[in-house]
C-alpha cells in the first residue's frame, strides 16, 4: 500500500504487516528481504516506511509490569506515551522525557531518541530507558542496556530502527504530585533576547520557545520563551487540589479535510504570528496549565497535518553547536524571513549536552519549522541545510524527508561509524527504510 | 459502587480485546473467555496494569455447546454483562462446495453464540438483571452471493437476539445487538476496505459500551451503515438478484 509519514511527504509504495505476536513478527523479520519497524507513524518523512516491508507494531502494545518503588514500566514497543500517561498519571507518575506529541510509541521514542522541553537538564529519551529488547535479523531477541550489550543499546537509541526491531523496553517514569505545570512566559523581542532568556533559565525544569520566523530586522527571531515547573498540590486552587492528578480535558478538535494550499501564505502566517506574539506579551507572566496543554498543544487538534493541504509538508530541524548558535540561527532566520516562507509552528530550544553515538541533540540550540511542500520551499530547505553545515550543525532524522546523503555525511562524522556498525553486525542487510536508502546508511 | 463483571466471549479477537479494554477502562472487572485462554496471560496483565481492575481467563469453545452450563457454573462471578464477539467468516466459495466448512461457519456464528447467550439469558432472567450483547453483522441484513453462508448465520443470530430482547424486556434483562459493518481486524486483513466505511475495533468497543449504558437495542457502529443497509434491504428482489454487490 501507499504510505507516508506525518508530513504526508513522500508517499511511497510498501507492503505493511502488523504482526499480532512475537512469533509472527519473527517470521516476518526472517523472511525479509528487508524490513523496518513503524510505530504510530509520527516521524515526519520516510523513516518508518520500508523499502520493501514495513512492520507495524500497533498490535504489540501491551504493558507488562510496573514497579511502583522505582517507577520502571516494562512495555511492548507499540504502547503509546499517551497510554502510559492515561494509566499512570492518576497514580502519580509521568514520563521523564516526552516529545511534543503523546501519540508516539515507546519504540518510536527510542528509535528516534526523542527529546523534550527538559533536554537541557536531563538529555534525550535515552536518559529514562533502562533496557531495550531488540529482535535481530535471525529473529532472536537481545536485551541491551548500558551495562550489557551496550553497543547495541547505544546504536539502538537514535538508530532509527536500523539496528533491529524494538520489541520491549523498560522505561523509568518520574513521580509527580499533580498533573499541572506552572508556566511562565517571557516575551523576547529579538533572537538575542530569546537566547538570553534560555541561558538565564538553565535551572528551569522545562524550557521551549515559539519563534516568529517571519519577523525581520530588529525583531528578527522574536520569541515567546515558555518555562515550566511541575506544580505541587499546594500550588493548586482548591477546586483542582482535591483531585490534583486529574485535569479537566477539553474536547479535541480535528481538521476535517485538507485545507487548500492558498490558506497558508505569507500574509496569513505573518498575521497569525504577529497576533500570537502580542497575545503572549499581553498574557505573559505565570499561569497554571494542565499537562496536556503544556506538553502537547498540537495534540488538541487531531490531524493538524492536514492544514498543509494535499501535497504535504516537510519539517526542517537542525541543531547548532553552542558557540555557533547565534550566528547560525541569525543566518537561518534571515534566509527564512527573507523568502517569507516561515510557518507558524516554529520552535526554538536550548539543548544540553548529549553523549550517544547517533542521537540528534548536541549542546547548543535547535530550530524546527514546517514548510508546505513546493519547489520553492524545497530549494529554501537546501539552503538551510547549507547554512547549518557551515555552522557545524546537524539534522534530526525523525523530521527529515528530503535531505541528501551527501548533506548527512558532511553534517555528522558519526555517520561513518554508524554505517560501519550496520555492516559489521549485519543490520544493514535486513533493516532498511526508505530514509536509510536515501541517506545511504 | 462495585462495577458489574463483564464477560467477553471471543476475547482473543481484535474486537473482543478492544471491548475488554473499553469496559476495563470504565472500571469494570473483566472475564476473558476464548480457546487456549492461557495464551491471553499477557493481555490479562496489560488490562490489570492499565486500568487497575481485575481480569480472569476462562477456557471457552463456542462449538462445545454441551459444555456451556458447566462453563457458566465455573465462572467465579456470574457477570452483569456478557458480550459475545465470536464469529468466523470462512471462504464463501469453500462454504458453497463443502458442507463441513459451511457447517462450521453456521455453528460458529449462529448455533454456538445463540446457545451460550440463551444459557446466560436464563440465568439473568432468574436473577432479574443483566445485559446481553451479541455482536452480529450487517451481512445478516440481506443475503448476498458473496457471503450468504456467513450472512445467513448472522441473520439467524440477529433474529435470535431480537426474540431474546422481546422475551426478556419485562424481566429486567436487556439485549443489545451490535452491527459493526466493516472493521479493521485480523479477519479483514488484506481486504481493500473503504476507509470511511471501516471502523476500528476501538470504535466498535466504544459504541458497544455506550449502547449498554444507554440501554440501546440495535446499533450500527458507523451510522452510515444504517443508511446503506436500508437501501440494500429495499432493493426489489427482481432487481437485487441481478446485482453483484
Amino acid at each position: 500500500m501507499r504510505l507516508s509519514g506525518w508530513g504526508r511527504y513522500p508517499v511511497l509504495e510498501t507492503s505493511v504487516i502488523a504482526p499480532r505476536s512475537v512469533e509472527s513478527l519473527r517470521s516476518v523479520v526472517r523472511e525479509g528481504p528487508d524490513v523496518i519497524a513503524r510505530g504510530n507513524g509520527r516521524a515526519y518523512g520516510d523513516s518508518a516506511i520500508g523499502r520493501t516491508t514495513t512492520v507495524h507494531t500497533r498490535h504489540l502494545n501491551r504493558m507488562v509490569s510496573f514497579d511502583n518503588q522505582t517507577g520502571v514500566l516494562v512495555a511492548e514497543a507499540g504502547v503509546l506515551l499517551g497510554d502510559v500517561i492515561a494509566a499512570f498519571l492518576p497514580r502519580g507518575w509521568f514520563p521523564i522525557v516526552t516529545p511534543g506529541t503523546k501519540f508516539v510509541t515507546i519504540g518510536g521514542a527510542i528509535a528516534a531518541d526523542v527529546h523534550g522541553k527538559n533536554h537541557h537538564r536531563v538529555g534525550s529519551f535515552r536518559h529514562c530507558v533502562e533496557w531495550v529488547e531488540v529482535m535481530g535479523d535471525d529473529g532472536e531477541i537481545t536485551r541491551c542496556s548500558r551495562a550489557s550489550n551496550s553497543a547495541l543499546f547505544d546504536h539502538t537509541l537514535g538508530g532509527m530502527g536500523l539496528t533491529g526491531i524494538i520489541v520491549r523496553a523498560a522505561v523509568r517514569l518520574q513521580p509527580v504530585e499533580t498533573g499541572w505545570i506552572k508556566q511562565k512566559t517571557i516575551a523576547a523581542p529579538s533572537l538575542q533576547d530569546a537566547m538570553n532568556a534560555f541561558e538565564a533559565a538553565q535551572d528551569a525544569t522545562y524550557s521551549v520557545a515559539w519563534i516568529d520566523c517571519l519577523s525581520t530586522g530588529r525583531n528578527l527571531g522574536r520569541s515567546l520563551v515558555m518555562l515550566g515547573e511541575h506544580a505541587a498540590v499546594s500550588d493548586l486552587p482548591g477546586r483542582y487540589a482535591r483531585q490534583p492528578l486529574i485535569c479537566p480535558t477539553k474536547r479535541k478538535k480535528s481538521v476535517p479535510m485538507d485545507l487548500p494550499s492558498f490558506a497558508l501564505n505569507r500574509h496569513t502566517v505573518r498575521a497569525f504570528n504577529a497576533g500570537y506574539y502580542w497575545m503572549g506579551v499581553r498574557n505573559g507572566d505565570t499561569k497554571l496549565v494542565n499537562w496536556d496543554t503544556f506538553f502537547y498543544p498540537l495534540d488538541a487538534i487531531l490531524g493538524w497535518n492536514r492544514i498543509y493541504g494535499r501535497s504535504g509538508f516537510a519539517q526542517f530541524q537542525c541543531a547548532l553547536p553552542i558557540h555557533r548558535s547565534r550566528a547560525g540561527l541569525t543566518e537561518l532566520l534571515q534566509a527564512i524571513a527573507g523568502k517569507g516562507m516561515g510557518s507558524f509552528l516554529s520552535v526554538l530550544k536550548r539543548f544540553g549536552p548529549q553523549d550517544s553515538p547517533f542521537s540528534f541533540p548536541m549542546e547548543g540550540y535547535t530550530l524546527a519549522l514546517d514548510f508546505p511542500i513546493s519547489d520553492k520551499t524545497l530549494i529554501l530547505m537546501d539552503k538551510l541545510d547549507r547554512i547549518t553545515l557551515e555552522h557545524g550543525g546537524r539534522f534530526y532524522l525523525a523530521k527529515d524527508s528530503r535531505m541528501s546523503a551527501n548533506t548527512l555525511n558532511r553534517s555528522d562524522d558519526r555517520v561513518t561509524r554508524f554505517r560501519e556498525a550496520r555492516n559489521v553486525n549485519g543490520w544493514r542487510d535486513r533493516f532498511r527504510s526508505a530514509q536509510s536508502e536515501r541517506l545511504e546508511i | 459502587m462495585t462495577m458489574e463483571h463483564v464477560l467477553v466471549l471471543g476475547a482473543r479477537s481484535d474486537i473482543g480485546k478492544a471491548i475488554a479494554h473499553e469496559f476495563a477502562e470504565r472500571g469494570h472487572p473483566v472475564q476473558l473467555a476464548a480457546r487456549n485462554a492461557e495464551t491471553l496471560e499477557a493481555d490479562k496483565a496489560d488490562i490489570e496494569l492499565r486500568y487497575g481492575v481485575g481480569a480472569t481467563l476462562h477456557e471457552f469453545d463456542v462449538l462445545e455447546t454441551g459444555s456451556f452450563d458447566g462453563f457458566i457454573d465455573a465462572l467465579p462471578d456470574l457477570p452483569g454483562i456478557v458480550v459475545c464477539v465470536v464469529g468466523y467468516m470462512g471462504e464463501q466459495t469453500e462454504n458453497e462446495g463443502d458442507a463441513a466448512a459451511a457447517s462450521l461457519v453456521m455453528r460458529s456464528n449462529f448455533e454456538g453464540p445463540a446457545q451460550i447467550l440463551g444459557a446466560f439469558a436464563n440465568r439473568f432472567e432468574e436473577r432479574g438483571s443483566g445485559t446481553i450483547v451479541g455482536v452480529s453483522s450487517v451481512a445478516g441484513d440481506r443475503g448476498r452471493a458473496t457471503n450468504y453462508v456467513y450472512g445467513s448465520a448472522k441473520a439467524g443470530l440477529t433474529a435470535f437476539l431480537s426474540g431474546l430482547r422481546n422475551r426478556l424486556a419485562k424481566k429486567g434483562v436487556h439485549v443489545v445487538t451490535v452491527l459493526p459493518g466493516f472493521v479493521d481486524t485480523q479477519m479483514t486483513e488484506g481486504m481493500d476496505l473503504p476507509e470511511r466505511l471501516t471502523a476500528q475495533p476501538s470504535e466498535v468497543a466504544a459504541a458497544t459500551a455506550r449502547a449498554v449504558e444507554r440501554g440501546r437495542n440495535v446499533i450500527y457502529v458507523k451510522p452510515i451503515w444504517q443508511l446503506i443497509m436500508a437501501i440494500i434491504r429495499n432493493i426489489p428482489e427482481p432487481v437485487f438478484k441481478k446485482l453483484s454487490i
